[in-house]
């Protein structure tokens, strides 16, 4: 009996050895080099994985970081400027530091500005129905709430407001990736600069169709009146294709323009309620 | 007689061809016409009015401005109101023209009597030269420019022409009809293309299920060196890959064209197009088109001219029943659905769908259960259930080489599932997907 | 104006759905049941009604209250789990056992996998092969027909094939061959065996309907009956005194079942014809191996279960042929 566990016991070890030495030779043979550094980086990363840096996931970006001579092109919006500063502490380098962001969406077209002419039954993608058509609200530019980019948040930071059928974006949660960029068909989403309290204020509208043309479809489209252009002593705002559009990095936030609009189409967010209240009026002017 | 049809995939939706048998009605110009400058594929074509001008029917209001692209002609008479974004079936706004019509002014060298003309002297060359001019295109739905398909390009020879007249869409009897009516210009227009070709021989294949065209087009064509080929009625015969394989048991190669292995495809409707067009110098102002559907009093076939809104067509024919939850430009397989009735008619226009509320909508969508229903009925030989997959998880890369770009989005898989998945709406956004990175590719 | 609805094409939909296609198998299966329960009385009505109910029961249970999404317990998918697991088992078999084998199929063979349409592995098999690990004896105890009144006091005995592995340890097929039921009894399931699988003419009727409706298409079960009876064919011609005749081996034990319900169940079968042939040749080739060379008399559920685990690869690397590949002038 207690052979037999003797020589249980012998081979045992004797396999384990064995195994053990080719192993050893063989994690020699075949060792690859690595510079620890990306570890470390990789380990300062937000490990999110999300691509916003534009590489298929923290580990690439790591190893770019370590080897690139330049970062000029090379943040990472999840852990923004501190994230960076720590890696740049880590490789004994200058970080570039960029202004956070935030993605905001573009467009508001709730159903009670921009009613719904059609039913779309498709496939529930915006991408499928802004191949096949103008969307139900009939703007061809407008927001389709089919939530593509909610589907591709990796941070539960969108979501659908059920009551203006639009994406919400919270501000807290958003790490700037820029997936829901890259996903909406329509390009409604932009990364805008982060302002105190998250204050935003911004053309909520990307028409370019002639103004008549898209006040047809929505109330609080931007008709290209150029009456903000005119009132803004910054220079934040330019008019292109029939819209216009507000520089996020020039804007100093005086609101000015969020009174002139005609249409309503500048949105001012998170801004304490004005003292004196004074409604916007709608569809004053129009140009034909 | 021996009946032909392709071998692999397929489906037979039911046909409710409600209109089949009705005669062709002329209906008169629309009070104000909207003319989009590309009704083609291709290139728009470049607008020659200006807001203000007078024209005449059959003018040139807008001009190819390539090979792939065609000449548009004024459908009407009147003054142009506007040139200008209009909407088109998709809701979104393309440049049109918009003409005021005011009375109904021909210019003069169109021959507007109904003789016949037949034997045509005119060389090869000023057919194809006249089949450009007058701005022809496919009128089978793909309204690709008719002069292309005529070149045929270097190191390459045509030795057929197949007429397609099986139009295996359910409820569409436009080609029907004008088997039917104009069977005499219809023959004379496919000699001219033969000629056009330079080809010896012609057939003309047409499904079962209009045994009285069959008939009629042997009796004329007797003699000739166009023959007539009968096909079991199967969805879809009518896409040209399908049609070559069924008549001449040829395969198109994959991500080539019928030229490839010497056959070129042109529909009935674009055959007599093409004998307007040379014969009679008459542009393509107008096409024949099916207004159907089961809530419609008296479905029929109407000559329409291009511009005339799709308003004003349901109008004349007896308005919009109050049930009509669906309108679609087309057939119900490969038909887009409108999304308001304020859209011209185009020359791709074979029919307008009216759909009642009970059968628009779909079915729920269920989890698929693989039972093979898709690839059984595909007709190119494609798995739809592993692209659905693929392009829902946008893994565009591995559509290429599933072979997604051969796809003809004839929807047979979408038809056929049991649960109802959108296979061609995934099919279809992953071909978009597929299509940008080859072009990247290209690029490079 | 009315709003109109918009959607990409096709417009056109088939009349086809999920429980059409169900309930299209358990019309089919109608002939087989009525055959079983002719020949096993009470007993099959008890283990089938029981294994039904339980089947949607669970999948209501499971779907409700595991998964938390909407049931879908009445779409005739269950209650085909369940006709087919009573029909592989025997017809005096204990109800609870039953219980425990349809929890097995739905539980284990179909709900892990995220529910029908992901399953791996057929759930009816599933539940099968886990009673047959799990009671042994109560699995192998087969009822003689033509007890009516008798569930589980019947009386019991070997099948056919059981008989067989039985006797040729011994003994040659010639001197076996008497003691096994008739052809003509084997045809029509006049014979010990699973409540449902006994008679092969039952089958062949469902399978016939099925094809007529398209419900399933000629390639799996022609194909696993076709490999069955060449490679036994080929075996009983080497030597019949070692190895029984083809007929036999077609009319005998769960190849029927199998063949025509089992393996053609869509979710876990290869999706392209050409897939769907080899999967067909291989579960024959594996349940001729077992039967005549393994250690159980059946070999059937392991044969399906084995290719239903190899389908995917199948479906990956087994291509329809693409239209256009090939040019043919003629």
């Amino acid at each position: 009996m207690s052979q037999i566990i003797i020589y249980t016991i012998i081979t045992l070890v004797a396999i384990g050895a064995t195994a053990a030495i080719i192993l050893y030779f063989v994690a020699q043979k075949f060792k690859v080099y690595e510079d620890p550094r990306i570890d470390e980086v990789e380990e300062a990363l937000p490990a999110a994985n999300c691509g916003g840096c534009g590489f298929p996931g923290c580990r690439n970006f790591a190893e770019t970081l370590v080897k690139s001579e330049s970062w000029d092109d090379l943040f990472c919006p999840v852990g923004g400027n501190e994230t960076m500063s720590n890696v740049a502490g880590i490789l004994g380098r200058e970080a570039i530091e960029q202004a956070p962001t935030v993605a905001v969406v573009r467009c508001n077209g709730t159903p009670e500005f921009r009613p719904r002419v059609t039913q779309y039954d498709g496939a529930p993608t915006c991408a499928i129905a802004h191949s096949l058509y103008s969307g139900e609200g009939g703007c061809p530019f407008g927001c389709l709430g089919l939530a593509d980019c909610v589907v591709v948040c990796d941070f539960d930071a969108i979501h659908m407001d059920p009551d203006t059928d639009l994406p919400v974006v919270i501000d807290d949660k958003c790490t700037a990736c820029g997936a829901c960029v890259e996903a909406c068909p329509r390009d409604i989403i932009e990364l805008r600069k982060k302002n105190k309290k998250d204050r935003k204020i911004f053309v909520s509208c990307i028409n370019e169709e002639k103004g008549a043309v898209a006040k047809k479809n929505c109330s609080v489209a931007c008709i290209g009146c150029s009456k903000c252009f005119k009132v803004c002593k910054y220079d934040a705002i330019t008019m292109e294709n029939n819209k216009a559009f507000i520089d996020s990095e020039k804007c100093v936030l005086c609101r000015k323009c969020v009174l002139e609009c005609p249409t309503s189409a500048i949105l001012e967010l998170n801004f304490p309620p004005p003292r004196k209240k004074e409604p916007v009026e709608a569809s004053e002017t129009e140009t034909n | 007689m021996s009946l032909k049809t392709f071998s692999r995939g397929g489906v037979h939706p039911p046909e409710h061809k409600l209109s089949a048998g009705s005669k062709i009605i002329e209906l008169p110009p629309p009070e104000v016409a909207v003319i989009p400058v590309s009704q083609h594929l291709g290139a728009p074509a470049k607008v020659l009015v200006n807001r203000g001008d007078q024209v005449k029917v059959g003018q040139l209001i807008a001009e190819s401005s390539g090979f792939v692209s065609t000449n548009i002609h004024s459908s009407v008479s009147g003054k142009v109101l506007k040139v200008d974004q209009f909407m088109d079936s998709s809701g979104y706004r393309k440049m049109a023209v918009q003409i005021q019509v005011e009375g109904d002014q021909w210019i003069e060298t169109i021959d507007r009597s109904d003789d016949l003309v037949r034997n045509s002297v005119l060389p090869a060359e000023d057919i194809r030269k006249k089949i450009l001019e007058a701005g022809i295109v496919g009128l089978g739905g793909a309204t690709f420019p008719s002069h292309v398909k005529l070149m045929v390009p270097q190191g390459k020879t045509a030795e057929c022409l197949i007429i397609n007249g099986v139009e295996c869409e359910p409820y569409l009897t436009a080609d029907h009809a004008l088997m039917m009516e104009r069977t005499e210009e219809l023959f004379s227009g496919i000699q001219l293309l033969m000629k056009g070709l330079g080809v010896e021989k012609a057939i003309v294949g047409i499904e079962n299920n209009k045994p009285d065209a069959i008939e009629r087009m042997k009796d004329i064509t007797k003699g000739s060196n166009v023959s007539v080929q009968g096909l079991k009625v199967k969805y879809p015969q009518g896409g040209e890959k399908q049609l070559v394989k069924a008549i001449l048991k040829r395969e198109v190669p994959s991500g080539g064209l019928p030229i490839d292995v010497g056959v070129v495809v042109f529909n009935v409707g674009t055959a007599h197009a093409v004998y307007e067009a040379v014969m009679k110098n008459r542009p393509l102002i107008d096409r024949v088109v099916t207004v159907t559907g089961k809530g419609l009093e008296k479905p029929s076939n109407f000559l329409v001219r291009v511009g005339t809104p799709v308003s004003s067509l349901i109008e004349k024919t007896g308005g919009l029943p109050e049930q009509t939850a669906k309108v679609i430009n087309g057939g119900p397989m490969m038909g887009k659905a409108l999304s308001t009735l304020d859209v011209p008619v185009v020359k791709g226009s074979s029919g307008i769908l009216l759909v009642d509320e009970n059968e628009a909508r779909r079915k729920e969508v269920k989890p698929c259960i693989r039972c093979t229903k898709c690839v059984t009925v595909c007709p190119m030989g494609l798995e739809p259930y592993l692209l659905m997959t693929l392009s829902e998880k946008s893994l565009f890369e591995r559509m290429e080489p599933e072979k997604v770009m051969d796809c003809i989005e004839c929807g047979s898989c979408s038809y056929t599932c049991p649960c109802s998945r959108p296979l061609l709406d995934y099919i279809r956004l992953g071909k978009a997907e597929v299509g940008k990175i080859m072009r990247a590719r290209k690029a490079v | 104006m009315n709003k109109f609805i918009v959607s990409p094409s096709p417009h056109a939909y088939t009349d086809e759905s999920v429980p059409k296609l169900m309930y299209g198998v358990i019309i089919s299966l109608l002939p087989a049941l009525a055959v079983s329960v002719y020949f096993f009385g009470i007993g099959m009505i008890i283990v089938s009604s029981v294994s039904v109910a339980s089947c949607i029961l669970f999948e209501y249970l499971i779907q409700r209250y595991m998964m938390k999404v909407k049931p879908t317990h009445l779409d005739g998918s269950a209650l085909l789990t369940g006709l087919l697991l009573a029909f592989c088992l025997p017809a005096n078999i204990p109800f609870w056992i039953v219980m425990i084998g349809a929890l097995a199929a739905v539980g284990i063979g179909k709900m892990t996998f995220g529910g029908l349409g992901n399953n791996i592995f057929n759930p009816a098999l599933v539940g099968r092969v886990f009673l047959f690990i799990s009671f042994p004896v109560a699995m192998t105890a087969w009822p003689e027909p033509g007890q009516w009144m008798h569930y589980t006091d019947a009386v019991t005995g070997a099948t056919p094939l059981g008989l067989m592995k039985e006797g040729l340890a011994n003994r040659t097929v010639g001197e076996i061959m008497p003691e096994v039921p008739s052809f003509l009894h084997l045809l029509v399931g006049k014979s010990m065996g699973s409540a449902g699988e006994v008679s092969a003419l039952a089958l062949l009727l469902g399978m016939f309907y099925m094809m007529y409706r398209k419900i399933i298409s000629w390639h799996i079960p022609l194909t696993i009956l076709a490999t069955v009876a060449i490679f036994t064919g080929i075996l009983w011609l080497a030597n019949p005194d070692r190895f029984a005749d083809p007929l036999f081996h077609l009319l005998t034990g769960g190849l029927m079942l199998g063949a025509i319900y089992m393996a053609t169940d869509y979710v876990t079968s290869p999706m392209t014809s050409k897939g769907m042939i080899i999967y067909g040749v291989g579960i024959g080739i594996v349940t001729v191996l077992i039967r005549v060379f393994g250690a159980y008399p059946e070999g059937v559920q392991f044969a399906i279960l084995i290719f239903n685990g190899f389908t995917p690869l199948i479906n990956k690397f087994v291509k329809p042929k693409r239209f256009g590949k090939e040019v043919k002038h003629g």
